[in-house]
């Protein structure tokens, strides 16, 4: 029982983590993400 | 015997690499137009770094799309970006740094120029080792976050002043490949070539420094090393105390006394290393050390 208690740990911040992702979405994150990644970032390539 | 599996090992290893590169730089047609990928694949993100605008990238960079959130207008939090990389953390830790990450690639190519080595003094090297979270915690959290220009703007900090993986995948193929863009490069640019220079430079002879000092990935990735469902198991029975382990290991983890470190790529050199296989990667062994 002891020995399996971290796995149920990790498990649980592994649901937390696909619910996070999910919450996200739905509120459109995804959206911004595409926006700067189609886009050719200034910021990155050194002109700002 | 474990040397051949070493070597063997070691160049599946760079395959899986080279072959993850390819594939998620697959846009072959923006190298000969000086475009960007603009499809659907970059709603999401590539598990490495790898910045968004190389000519090739599919996919969007995990700490640039990260900071893209955090600098909207509208101040929010990434939780897409932040659930899916804690995802990825909680279920291998950092092997994507040792597997699938181009730069980390790059990074060891350059390392296997013949050179003499250096070896940082273990008190200086474990104290830099902290930077990359400072990188972490204020060039991709708190300042795209918190700051705000007079314009209500913010700015992905991290990819603007320090990210090297841009300036070389993007912004060194652009300027070469497009003449509007090379014509407006100035002092931003040039900063960013010179710590892209000092990055290249100091691969040669420091294995990964990028990785081991300032990728904010890969301290993102470490959080998760010891709660990963993906772990590495040491059988202190097997062992002989030979050393080989420590001896390989390049990122300077000891897997006997620390299998699980918050520096281990998981790599896996030092399994082939252990001529008594008393090291093993497995699925949330915790009754190891």
């Amino acid at each position: 029982m002891k020995k399996t208690l971290p796995n149920y740990v990790t498990l649980i911040l592994l649901l937390i983590a696909i619910a996070s992702c999910i919450f996200g979405i739905s509120r459109g994150e995804v959206k911004t993400v595409a926006k700067k990644a189609t886009n050719i970032c200034m910021e990155c390539i050194g002109i700002g | 015997m474990a040397d051949n599996g070493l070597k063997k090992h070691k160049a599946v290893r760079k395959g899986v690499q080279a072959g993850w590169g390819i594939l998620s730089n697959g846009h072959f047609k923006g190298f000969l137009t000086a475009s960007i990928y603009k499809g659907p694949l970059k709603n999401f993100c590539v598990p490495g770094m790898n910045c968004y605008s190389c000519p090739g990238a599919l996919g969007a960079c995990p700490i640039g799309a990260m900071q893209s959130v955090f600098d909207a207008r509208k101040r929010k939090f990434s939780f897409y970006v932040v659930g899916y990389l804690s995802a990825i953390g909680l279920l291998v830790g950092r092997f994507v740094c040792g597997w699938l990450c181009l730069f980390g690639l790059i990074e060891e190519l350059l390392y296997m120029i013949p050179t003499p080595k250096i070896r940082i003094p273990e008190k200086i090297d474990k104290a830099l080792r902290y930077l990359k979270y400072v990188f972490l915690f204020l060039f991709v959290f708190a300042l795209p976050f918190f700051y705000r220009s007079s314009l209500g703007t913010g700015d992905p900090f991290f990819c603007k002043y320090i990210c090297p993986v841009g300036t070389l995948e993007a912004g060194l193929v652009l300027a070469i490949l497009d003449g509007s863009i090379r014509s407006v490069l100035g002092a931003l640019f040039r900063w960013k070539v010179a710590i892209l220079v000092g990055c290249v430079l100091a691969s040669i002879f420091i294995y990964r420094p990028f990785c081991k000092y300032v990728c904010p990935l890969g301290a993102f990735y470490s959080l998760f090393q010891k709660v990963s469902l993906l772990k590495m198991s040491f059988d202190q029975n097997a062992c002989v105390n030979c050393g080989a382990c420590a001896r390989t290991c390049k990122m300077n983890v000891n897997p006997m006394k620390n299998p699980n470190s918050t520096e281990c790529i998981r790599c896996g050199e030092c399994i082939k290393a252990c001529p008594k296989s008393a090291l093993k990667f497995g699925v949330a062994n915790n009754n190891t050390k």
